[in-house]
């Protein structure tokens, strides 16, 4: 009986699974119209036959992955067009990225790092210099993003997306007036306590608190991170919780009203719930790129410059913009956009604005990181006020209670062998 | 012959436990240039407080695995052989999905929309904060680690004596009697492998915080990640919280064994 009853849950599970598959196939095949341009076949099949792996180290959500059955997968596609086979991996913040790196327990060929931690691995003789020859779909990037401040001379990075950050907030909850003048002092808005999201790393969260003191994203001084960490502080009471990717879930199921985040992510979140919009604040934000590089150590160098050059493709770029909604800085991606998304506030603001409103960071000097860093866990160390602070001496009145026990169990035991 | 046999087990001790143990001290007292240094361990002092709350989080949970296990395993010991079983099956069950699952779904349940407060709104009652608080990581605790505390219970328990029960009774003990002066002694060790199964994982995880603290509950675990894989890249620091963190776990598990008699002593 046991065992019958064992095969037919097998059974149940197998077929399920089993038909999810045959769902996902069937949604595959009605593949909307994307753009598919030529591609340079003897350029891509150089490494056909070598059975070549590449390790590539993306941000999470960062590429179409034909997941929702409506986007092409992007890395299926590179296999079937060089025969080179692609291992996808993701992380959620430079720093983990940097430590992974750092670690040396993994080899990567493509890692997609931000701006300032370019310019720390470029300090830090991290990266292979590119050979753009390999790579002639670079002409495809925008001449303002070349030669940009954080890789001078686009010597190891080509650039894969860019975008600024803002406050996504559920529109249900604000009036149209509280809506208009929602900025970085919103976040620390006691109606809101509970539920305010904050980025879990102290990179981000150091510039919103930058941004509310009048400081430069880039500032080095002991005194002002202090100060921030102070601001950060004082936010902690209100903040629901700290997260990065997160953020899709608990925004969307409306856990939380108010969450800093990347304009890129916000356009996916807004296109999938209305309940959500986002801003720029006025009074100034941070610009970033995210660049494709190849790590020292890259165990195929050729492939992984295929694999740029792909990406660089400008229907591919195009296929990346519009699944991750971050804006791109390739200007044949750039040309296929709908009009209304190329004059879209939030995704390509204008130049104006960028100029004058935005701050792209710098790497810091390690001092300077390393304090960042100390303040960071300190501020998420600290405790809650309403926590009890009776934590440390209960402890230790417990280990003495027990000590105690011990030592007159032992004496009555002693006491006992007399006899 | 008998030792042959035991030798790829020395072997296999030797380079996977011994060796790594001794990298973790020597990353605690070096500096990235691999100079001597006690600046790392030093510098833990100042998570003091991380520590503190680990411990005194860790041991709540071990004590409401221990109340909830104990009584179950005592009911479970006296039924019918083949219910047991499935008892037992149903208290595994959990453990065939996957760790972090298991805890995400913890977090759909209590989030603010969650399915709880939502059964509480059906009462005009809430909604209550549940998730991102202290109480969401023990209960996180209890629910991933309660099997590990009912099964070494179970093993101890079932196997003793009804005899042993039935001359104390004989003796004139009566049901209480019986339970502190027989059951309990003899159960021990399975209450001290119980404890050292949830403790010791419990004082040292950090995705059971990050997912249902909120990120703003560090624990020793939390601590330890930011310095190999997360924000602040500092394998020294982060070797030192570990060396200190296994000192922490030997003295309180020594501290637990002297409880024990001598001779049911379980080994860590």
């Amino acid at each position: 009986m046991k065992k019958l009853l064992t095969l037919i849950a097998a059974l149940a599970v197998f077929f399920t699974c089993a038909c999810s598959h045959i769902q996902d196939e069937d949604e595959a095949v009605e593949e909307e119209d994307t753009v598919v341009y030529e591609k340079d076949e003897e350029y891509y099949s150089a490494l056909k036959d070598d059975n070549v792996t590449i390790n590539v180290y993306n941000w999470g959500e960062y590429i179409p992955d034909g997941a929702d059955g409506e986007t092409i997968n992007l890395n299926a596609e590179f296999t079937e067009l060089t025969g080179i086979k692609v291992n996808y991996t993701t992380y959620a913040t430079n720093e983990e990225l940097y430590a992974k790196l750092k670690s040396g327990g993994a080899s990567y060929d493509i890692i997609i790092p931000s701006d300032y931690m370019i310019s720390r691995m470029i300090k830090e003789d991290m990266l292979e210099p590119l050979d753009m020859d390999n790579i002639p779909n670079f002409k495809n990037i925008m001449d303002k993003f070349k030669d940009p401040e954080y890789d001078p001379g686009s010597v190891y990075s080509v650039p894969y997306t860019w975008g600024t950050v803002g406050i996504l907030y559920d529109n249900t909850a604000f009036t149209e007036e509280e809506a208009e003048n929602i900025g970085w002092e919103t976040l620390w808005d006691k109606r809101y306590a509970g539920n305010i999201l904050m980025f879990d790393n102290p990179r981000d969260a150091f510039a919103i608190a930058e941004e509310m003191l009048g400081y430069d994203l880039n500032t080095e001084d002991s005194e002002e991170l202090r100060a921030c960490a102070e601001l950060l502080k004082e936010q902690k009471k209100l903040v629901q919780a700290y997260v990065m990717d997160e953020i899709f879930d608990k925004m969307g199921a409306g856990e939380a009203l108010l969450a800093p985040y990347y304009a890129g992510d916000a356009v996916t979140l807004m296109d999938e719930y209305d309940h959500l919009s986002f801003v720029i604040p006025e009074s100034g934000t941070n610009l970033f790129f995210d660049a494709v590089c190849i790590p020292k150590g890259c165990t195929n160098k050729r492939a992984a410059e295929m694999y740029i050059n792909f990406l660089c493709e400008s229907d591919i770029a195009y296929a990346v913009a519009d699944y991750i909604g971050y804006s791109t800085p390739n200007e044949g991606a750039f040309e296929l956009l709908d009009d209304e998304v190329k004059e879209d506030d939030i995704s390509y603001p204008d130049d104006e604005f960028l100029e004058n409103h935005t701050t792209t960071f710098r790497n810091l000097s390690d001092e300077a990181n390393l304090e960042m860093q100390t303040l960071w866990t300190e501020m998420k160390s600290s405790e809650e006020e309403t926590s009890n602070r009776l934590i440390v001496p209960v402890f230790m009145a417990l280990c003495v209670a027990a000590s105690l026990v011990i030592l007159i169990r032992r004496h009555i035991k002693k006491k006992k062998d007399v006899f | 012959m008998k030792k042959m046999l035991l030798s790829p087990y020395l072997v296999w001790m030797a380079v996977f436990i011994i060796v790594p143990m001794l990298m973790v001290a020597y990353f605690a007292v070096t500096t990235a240039d691999g100079a001597l240094t006690f600046d790392n361990l030093a510098a833990v002092s100042q998570y003091a407080n991380i520590f503190a709350r680990s411990i005194y989080l860790a041991a709540i949970a071990t004590v409401i695995c221990l109340i909830i296990a104990y009584p179950l395993v005592m009911i479970l010991a006296r039924i019918d052989v083949s219910f047991q079983s499935t008892v037992l099956m149903i208290v595994m069950l959990p453990m065939w999905m996957n760790f972090l699952l298991r805890t995400y779904a913890w977090m759909t349940l209590l989030g603010n929309n969650g399915l709880i407060n939502m059964l509480f709104g059906l009462f005009g009652l809430g909604p209550f904060r549940l998730l991102n608080t202290q109480g969401a990581v023990v209960l996180g605790m209890v629910y991933n680690y309660l099997p590990f505390m009912i099964l070494p219970l179970y093993n101890v328990i079932v196997k003793i004596d009804k005899s042993v029960i039935d001359a104390a009774h004989d003796l004139g003990c009566n049901n209480s009697r019986t339970f502190v002066k027989v059951i309990m002694p003899l159960s021990m060790p399975g209450v001290m492998s119980g404890i050292t199964m949830v403790f010791v994982p419990a004082i040292s995880t950090f995705i059971i915080s990050r997912m249902l603290g909120g990120g703003s509950n560090l624990l020793i675990g939390d601590l330890i990640e930011m310095q190999f894989l997360g924000n602040s890249y500092n394998p020294n620091l982060g070797a030192a919280i570990s060396l200190v963190l296994m000192v922490i776990i030997l003295l309180i598990m020594t501290l637990l064994n002297q409880f024990d008699d001598d001779e049911n002593r379980v080994l860590m």
